[in-house]
């Protein structure tokens, strides 16, 4: 057992700042049980929001020193006892109380990724897809909605581009319905003008703080920016698609 | 803060189901595809609710890695694993609808893991005799309830988020709507409905070590109870038998099945695999009897019968801890479960990625190299709200349920992999059952701004107050009291201590004081779950007291083994006249011949398996 200071931002939409509260942590303590300690002895009303405590529900995102992570995740034995551990709740997102977010605009840019469209199924009323063909999509899949990659996309967080830029939860998402081996629809037009995938600047900030791993630069969005391109940008793509087009046209 | 009824924000829907886990979300989508205006209230964010824990896998008889498998083997598996206590028409209605619920959550677009030919693979798992869990990794839950919640955000549902419902309203004895509070205002909220369903999951939290998230109040239980529907089942409460065990922070996580049921083994601290000394008689002639035979079974001979750590979880509970009492336990009072000396690290890391991430994050062990330490973790209650098999309704009017918060489709112990194909199966017929119920309605139930105001009265006391107990340490309290007396093992004397306890445990539950203002404070909410709680735990402690056999996941060390008169009976809990919880036998109906010939018929006759 140890004593350590936590310096947790309190407040609400209106204004706030940081209060100090000490207090002792035990072995294989995580930041989240510490939270709960403070709130069962000192400053019960103090809102968090979390719920398996295991890494799997993606509630408990929040800036630990700085950095954003899930609290239930991030034990205690990072930090020596003479560290202050700085706790305030996800930047980008405007502050509902102390360490809780209203992270409401996420859900409406999930509404504008236009939703899965299978081809039919096979005659046995079975769909057949090979684990190799699955694999790329499950990765993506693993995604728990903690919103961290969002609050440290700079086209979010300081750019403030919220009006035409989705962020990488959502470019991961379009990417997990785009190579969906059962997926019809296509869907590279609203990435490039609905999900603005030119915004993203690749620094790959999103996939340092994934707590899954995903690698969502390399992975998806990537591979997102070079179907753009070569639908927009590549002039032999452009003509055949004309072509195609015309005779697709003159066919109906 | 809202001070008087006529300020209360009020919305108007055909149907308002509250929780928003894969029942719930399942019972939307049908609500919805009847033309119904839909809504669900979840106390949660939409996509956090406790589904997404579920790892292992959903049950179904798709038959694509064992041909053998069909509807009735899975029937006979659910019944026998339930130890004869189920619901015959749900657990008929689950094996024979779960298949055509999976499949349909691929056109949603769901990603399950594959097998060699390209369809569905599927896990073998405790109690079911073939490989039958659809599953994604070992995060078969997040797949599911991410695919509801897709699905469902585009047919029109109207969703309110962290939203607590607190009362049902009820226009004479019909149901009209329900009154809650949004978490980030405080403000309080009403509801107008035709019907409702419940499908607000289990209670886990009454107990200390478990594997469930706070949400897990029992809140939907309490909620029928007090508005006058049947609990059932109550006292037959699931210790799942591999939780984490250290560090104590995160003691009861839980450690998907899907380890045994990719290889692992149990160990005692003599290096014992001992899982074989404790095969019940009824089980014996479909485990295997040697570790030599289990092995073979790992390599896939279809001739050698499955491992003993795959039998059903009582039982494996039950051994982990015999084997802590008997002084042969692991360092931190578990069992070690071994995986990393059946299988090579690559199949560990992407077979169970999650376990493989869990364990190195939060106890420093490599599952791939060392053992883990687990042990007993309250984890799902078998008993719930007693509901109509085929409509999901109550027997309160225009109350439905479904999901863990109902009881009997599992009986006395629930098979892993049947709670994700429960919710899919009885989310989607509760969904039927209210359209139909609606549909006969000749008016629309009403509201009664004198209900709504006494719920507010009630619901603002601990704000108001100048002194009174904490209402986390009053929690702790509760914890206490169940882990001690109302635990895997019970006794009279316990149970009656338990009842004793829990009465006074009311009376100071109901003096709680909360500082603070009523904005996103959780110890005004801790403060108004505690209610539910305290109904449930005495539920379960009443039930368990009636019924003197050990059974399934209810073991009385006073009245050991099953007895034939207490299969004939489920006890059934409802609230009293006189406000006082009333606790009664109730006579099961007979089978119908054909679903008891297949429950107590052999493997041959279904399929032409091994001889019982």
């Amino acid at each position: 057992m140890s004593e350590h200071i936590f310096r947790i931002w309190r407040g609400d939409s209106s204004g706030g700042e940081f209060v100090d509260y000490k207090t002792e942590v035990d072995d294989g303590m995580v930041v989240l049980d510490v939270l709960h300690r403070i709130q069962t002895k000192q400053a019960g009303d103090m809102a968090v929001r979390w719920n398996c405590k295991a890494g799997k529900c993606g509630s408990c995102g929040m800036e630990i020193n700085g950095i954003p992570k899930l609290a239930c995740m991030t034990r205690m034995n990072n930090y020596s006892q003479h560290d202050v551990v700085t706790v305030q709740p996800l930047k980008t997102f405007p502050v509902i109380k102390d360490l809780v977010c209203d992270v409401s605009w996420n859900y409406e840019q999930n509404l504008r990724i236009t939703p899965f469209r299978p081809r039919p199924a096979g005659s046995d009323g079975r769909y057949r897809m090979m684990q190799e063909d699955v694999d790329r999509v499950q990765e993506f899949r693993k995604c728990i909605e903690c919103y961290l990659c969002q609050d440290v996309c700079h086209v979010l967080r300081d750019q403030d581009r919220m009006d035409r830029f989705v962020g990488p939860r959502y470019l991961l998402r379009a990417a997990s319905l785009a190579l969906h081996p059962l997926d019809v629809e296509d869907r590279v037009p609203a990435i490039r003008e609905q999900l603005g995938s030119g915004f993203c600047n690749i620094t790959r900030c999103c996939t340092d703080v994934c707590p899954e791993h995903i690698s969502i630069t390399d992975n998806a969005i990537i591979p997102l920016k070079e179907r753009v391109a070569d639908r927009y940008y590549d002039p032999l793509a452009w003509l055949s698609r004309k072509v195609v087009g015309m005779i697709g046209r003159s066919a109906d | 803060m809202n001070t008087d009824t006529a300020q209360i924000q009020t919305f108007e829907h055909d149907v308002v189901i509250v929780g928003a886990g894969g029942a719930g979300l399942r019972a939307a989508i049908e609500c919805s595809a009847q033309g119904l205006d839909t809504a669900v209230v979840c106390k949660s964010l939409l996509g956090k609710a406790h589904t997404v824990m579920a790892e292992g896998g959903a049950a179904a008889a798709l038959g694509h890695t064992d041909p053998r498998d069909n509807w009735k083997v899975h029937f006979r598996d659910t019944i026998r694993g339930g130890k004869f206590l189920n619901h015959w028409r749900m657990a008929e209605l689950h094996a024979l609808h779960s298949a055509e619920r999976i499949r349909e959550l691929e056109e949603w677009g769901a990603v399950f893991d594959r097998n060699a030919d390209g369809y569905i693979n599927q896990r073998p798992f405790g109690g079911h005799r073939y490989s039958r869990l659809a599953h994604t990794g070992d995060r078969t839950g997040l797949e599911i309830l991410r695919t509801l919640q897709d699905h469902g955000v585009h047919q029109g549902i109207h969703v309110y988020q962290e939203c607590t419902a607190l009362r049902l309203l009820k226009d004479s004895d019909r149901i009209s709507g329900v009154f809650g509070y949004w978490l980030d205002s405080g403000r309080f909220v009403a509801f107008k409905a035709k019907a409702v369903v419940l499908s607000t999951g289990g209670a886990g939290k009454c107990w200390r070590i478990t594997s469930n998230s706070w949400e897990y109040t029992g809140d939907g239980m309490e909620m029928a109870y007090t508005s006058g529907a049947e609990l059932i089942d109550m006292e037959f409460t699931q210790f799942h038998p591999t939780g984490m065990v250290w560090p104590l922070s995160v003691r009861g996580i839980l450690v998907t099945e899907g380890v045994r049921g990719e290889g692992g083994i149990l160990l005692n601290s003599e290096g014992e695999r001992f899982m074989f000394r404790y095969t019940p008689d009824r089980f014996r002639e479909e485990t295997a009897a040697s570790p030599e035979e289990a092995q073979r079974w790992l390599e896939g001979d279809k001739s050698a019968r499955r491992p003993p750590e795959l039998l059903t979880r009582d039982v494996v509970a039950k051994a982990i801890l015999e084997e802590v009492a008997e002084g042969r336990g692991s360092p931190h009072g578990g069992a070690f479960l071994d995986i990393a000396g059946q299988r090579d690290a690559e199949l560990i890391k992407r077979k169970l990625p999650s376990m493989y991430h869990q364990f190195r994050e939060l106890a420093e062990v490599d599952i791939t190299k060392e053992r883990m330490e687990v042990g007993p973790t309250l984890h799902y209650m078998m008993g719930g709200i007693a509901v109509d098999g085929e409509t999901q309704m109550t027997t309160v009017s225009g109350l439905f349920a479904c999901g863990e918060c109902t009881g009997g489709m599992h009986g006395a112990n629930r098979l892993g992999g049947n709670s994700l194909s429960d919710l899919l199966v009885f989310g989607c017929l509760a969904g039927r059952g209210v359209g139909v119920y609606v549909s006969g309605l000749a008016d629309s139930p009403q509201v009664l701004p004198e209900q709504i105001e006494q719920a507010r009265r009630d619901a603002v006391v601990p704000l108001n107050r100048d002194d009174g107990a904490n209402p986390y340490l009053v929690h702790e309290e509760l914890q206490s009291i169940m882990n001690k007396d109302c635990n895997i093992v019970r006794t009279e004397d316990g149970l009656e201590r338990a009842i004793v306890e829990l009465n006074k445990l009311k009376e100071k539950a109901s003096r709680v004081r909360v500082s603070g203002a009523s904005q996103y404070n959780p110890a005004w909410h801790e403060a108004l779950s505690l209610r539910s709680m305290i109904v449930v735990a005495e539920a379960v402690a009443h039930a368990a007291l009636v019924r003197q056999e050990s059974r399934g996941a209810h073991t009385r060390l006073d009245f050991e083994g099953e007895r034939d008169e207490w299969g004939k009976v489920n006890v059934v809990v409802r609230k009293k006249s006189d406000g006082s919880m009333g606790v009664s036998k109730v006579e099961r109906g007979t089978p119908p011949d054909y679903l008891a010939s297949i429950a107590y018929s052999s493997l041959d006759s279904l399929e032409g398996g091994i001889h019982v």
